[in-house]
């Protein structure tokens, strides 16, 4: 190893972790400015006493908790069909709801709901959103578990089933314990997707159901507020930590 | 239980077929209670493709198989009472060794299942190791849980892919005197396939030798070995010269000076190279028409030099006489 | 085993079917009508949406999009590549390094695009830091341009510009290198003239995993070009919302997702990644 090829690689590293250590730093800046001043909670207790963040929060963890959940179990099932025999069909289609940029499948779920409206009586909001968020959750959970899948023998339910196991108990008792670690890391990627949303959510959220990545976006585009800082590096270790669980997870 | 008018494991013309490959060709096998019989051929020739469709894992195209008088080729593997050992095993990571050979009786809800349990663990001398998870067993000692796994089933066949090929060379030898004692003791049919001519040989009451997926010959190892019915045979089982159409294997050819009596065949040669392999010398000697052979003599009856005239003699009774292969 | 498989592949078939595949169904169909009078849908059927699309203000505004992508790309594979070559070095600290490179990337979005705006601002902390040493009296107006975008971009999409490019460094057989070295070949040459073309694979995925987002990109282009650096995605938006021109709002969506498939299957049909 070259000494200024790791010297570069301390520059990238510096370059990708600098400006949120720099956030994380400011946040706890006793002045609203940036120029450290002292060291401070102020930001923080506000977060605290702010009721509007609270219900913002409570929506994030409300819609990421749901989507997880139905997205994990059956991008699973996904998977484990997908395992067993390719399909051309389903995988473009997996391909295609992970290309289609964000404002795209946005706009299409919004016209695609004003369109159902005319039909059933329902409004956007918290199911609307949830129901978005699984279907761009879908791929990514496929994607991990199929790749933990793809570590296993195959032969293994051929055993199985050799000694008496159909297929489904095939699946239970051999497959699905042995595909667990990545199915968890799966669950803790598709939350942290889930919870960080903002295009989509934007667009097919009803009034009742603002999230906090929402609140953060509107806080930001009107200025410069400590606030911002505060709950921004919340999440980013909030989500870093479930991500570090989630790549240990995946190797184990 | 045991329908002793018919043969244990039965193949009707088996064929499996795939676009433009025929992995398995009308396939006809018998195998009675209680033989050690054997698959032998080269990789490609269709035997662990045959096993597979005794095992239920993939379907003929053409054929019946039939288990104790019964058609089963249309079963599920879990409705077949036969069971695999697989080549490396497949043996249920997340499980220890002992809920591994649990695994299949409890699919049945076996009430003795502690005592079955034991015995077989016993009989495969692994007591005291049942809680090991795979990962903490030696090769040899996960060949045991799988044969365990399956043996306690009691199948009516069980079926071995490759069983020794994924053990130390040092270990195999050992093994397989292993495996042939503990199916003499469980008394069960087994079907091995293999690729090994010696393990086969070693092994076997029957040995069936596959080329391309048909097959070439059913017999016993002395049959295959002494009397090949067709040239593949000969060369896979062994080394063999081929004279004039003729065929010698090795070690029933004889070198001497002075040329020997009518009685045996015998024809004029040059030595090239003598090796000396412990318990044989290996010769190469060249024949007139430029012919290279192989001979292989005990030490005792004395040694060439390179160059030496000689002359190579065999019994005629020792000769292959078999038609050349026609593609 | 097909019933089985079936059974568990149906679920998410209806959910892409009805949520996914449906919804783009209806914005292609939308592409082709009329803007009616109080923003929604109505006919006669036109290709005027489409023609719109040449129309010099957007047809800029889609060359720009793909010049921005374009150089958030180059810079990635510039910056990338070396940073890929160091992690193959990396020895028995690969993983955590690996680790260190994806780590801010899984975290939050809006956030790391938020902290480029805590950054950038006139307010901000280079502003500030510059002022205080001296260096500049004024703030420099380094947010709400293209130059702030596509500083946004890179920072956003590099790890999809390293991992596969690590991925296809790693894979080469490590004799190669050491032998351009037994021949006389210097790092730099060893590095450009057979790794790097070895390495060529990865590197097409990496760009293409770069490119494809960054032509679509929505919130980089709002947060950090504030209303004058209008990417694709910032166009579509607008008319979705402000401009309640849903018609000519598909057609842009239609061709952006058009483009972008037509990406994706260069990506698949050199193999470069296959995923699933």
């Amino acid at each position: 190893m070259s000494r200024p090829l790791a010297l570069y690689a301390a520059g990238v590293y510096a370059f990708l972790h600098l400006p949120l250590v720099a956030l994380g730093a400011f946040s706890f800046n006793s002045s609203r400015f940036t120029v450290w001043e002292g060291f401070s909670l102020e930001w923080y207790r506000a977060l605290w006493r702010d009721p509007a963040l609270a219900e913002a929060a409570w929506n994030s963890l409300h819609i990421a908790l749901a989507a997880t959940a139905v997205a994990t179990v059956l991008g699973t099932l996904c998977a484990y069909g997908l395992w067993k025999r390719a399909s051309g069909w389903f995988s473009a289609t997996l391909y295609l709801s992970l290309v289609t940029p964000e404002i795209v499948m946005g706009i299409s779920l919004l016209a695609f709901y004003q369109y159902l409206f005319r039909f059933l009586d329902v409004r956007l909001g918290m199911h609307t959103v949830i129901l978005a968020h699984v279907v761009f959750c879908l791929a990514y959970v496929v994607l991990v578990v199929l790749a933990r899948l793809r570590t296993l023998d195959p032969h293994l339910e051929e055993a199985a089933m050799d000694l008496g196991a159909g297929e489904f108990e095939a699946f239970r008792r051999v497959t699905l314990p042995l595909a667990m670690p990545g199915i968890g890391a799966a669950a803790l990627l598709a939350f942290t997707i889930s919870f960080d949303d903002y295009v989509i959510t934007s667009l097919v959220a009803g009034v009742d159901s603002e999230t906090l990545p929402m609140m953060i976006y509107a806080m930001a585009r009107r200025g410069a507020n400590p606030v911002v800082n505060a709950i921004s590096s919340l999440i980013v270790f909030g989500l870093g930590a479930l991500i570090l669980v989630a790549e240990r997870l995946r190797e184990s | 239980m045991y329908n002793m008018d018919h043969p244990v494991l039965e193949l009707r013309g088996v064929s499996r077929h795939y676009p433009g490959h025929r992995a398995v060709d009308d396939v006809s096998l018998q195998l009675e209670r209680g033989v050690l019989f054997t698959l032998l051929g080269p990789s490609g020739c269709g035997k662990t493709t045959t096993l597979r469709l005794i095992g239920g894992f993939e379907s003929p195209t053409g054929g019946e198989i039939l288990l104790n008088g019964a058609r089963i080729d249309a079963r599920k593997p879990y409705h077949r009472n036969v069971s695999t050992v697989f080549q490396n095993y497949a043996l249920f990571p997340h499980l220890s060794a002992g809920e591994n050979i649990a695994f299949g009786l409890r699919r049945r809800g076996a009430r003795d299942l502690e005592r079955r349990l034991a015995a077989v663990v016993e009989l495969v001398q692994l007591a005291g190791k049942e809680s090991r998870r795979p990962a903490q067993l030696s090769g040899g000692e996960r060949q045991r849980v799988a044969l365990a796994r399956s043996l306690v089933l009691e199948p009516d066949v069980l079926l071995l892919d490759e069983p020794l090929s994924a053990l130390d060379p040092k270990l195999r030898r050992q093994v397989r005197e292993e495996l042939k004692s503990l199916q003499r003791r469980v008394g069960i049919t087994f079907l091995l396939v293999t690729h090994d001519q010696e393990e086969a040989l070693s092994l076997s009451d029957r040995i069936a030798v596959m080329n391309r997926g048909r097959l070439e010959q059913v017999g016993t190892p002395e049959e295959v070995y002494l009397k090949p019915r067709t040239r593949f045979v000969a060369g896979f089982l062994g080394a063999v010269n081929w004279i004039d159409d003729v065929g010698v294997r090795p070690e029933a050819t004889r070198i001497s000076a002075a040329p020997p009596g009518p009685e045996v065949r015998s024809v004029a040669a040059t030595v090239e190279s003598s090796v000396f392999l412990g318990h044989c010398l290996q010769v190469r000697a060249r024949l007139a028409d430029g012919a290279a052979v192989v001979s292989e003599i005990s030490r005792l009856g004395g040694s060439f030099r390179d160059g030496e005239a000689v002359h190579l003699w065999w019994r005629p009774q020792d000769e292959l006489r078999l038609p050349t292969e026609t593609e | 085993m097909t019933r089985l498989r079936l059974l568990f592949l149906a679920p998410s078939a209806v959910l892409l079917a009805v949520l996914l595949a449906a919804p783009i169904a209806i914005v292609a169909v939308s592409s082709a009508l009329t803007r009616g009078t109080y923003g929604g849908l109505g006919l006669p059927w036109t290709i005027e949406n489409y023609a719109r699309l040449l129309d010099p203000l957007y047809a800029w505004i889609l060359l720009r999009s793909a010049a921005l992508a374009g150089a958030a790309t180059l810079l990635c594979l510039l910056v990338g590549f070396p940073m890929a070559l160091f992690l193959t070095r990396a020895g028995r600290r690969r993983n955590l390094c690996l680790c260190l490179v994806m780590l801010p990337f899984w975290t939050s979005f809006l956030v790391r695009t938020y902290a480029w705006m805590f950054l950038l601002r006139d307010t901000g902390l280079v502003n500030t830091v510059l002022q205080s040493v001296g260096l500049i009296r004024d703030p420099l107006p380094l947010l709400y341009n293209d130059g702030a975008v596509v500083l946004g971009l890179v920072y956003g999409y590099l790890p999809f510009m390293i991992l596969p490019i690590y991925a296809a460094l790693e894979r080469l057989d490590p004799s190669l290198a050491e032998a351009s070295a037994d021949l006389g070949a210097r790092p730099w040459t060893t590095v450009t003239l057979v790794l790097a073309p070895l390495a060529w694979p990865g590197i097409l995925a990496g760009c293409l995993l770069v490119f494809i987002p960054c032509l679509g990109a929505y919130l980089t282009p709002d947060l950090l070009g504030g209303g004058k650096s209008v990417m694709v995605g910032n166009l579509v938006q607008n008319q979705f919302t402000n401009a309640r021109d849903w018609p000519f709002g598909s057609a842009v969506s239609v061709a952006l997702l058009a483009l972008v498939m037509l990406l994706l299957l260069t990506l698949l049909r050199r193999r470069a990644e296959e995923l699933l």
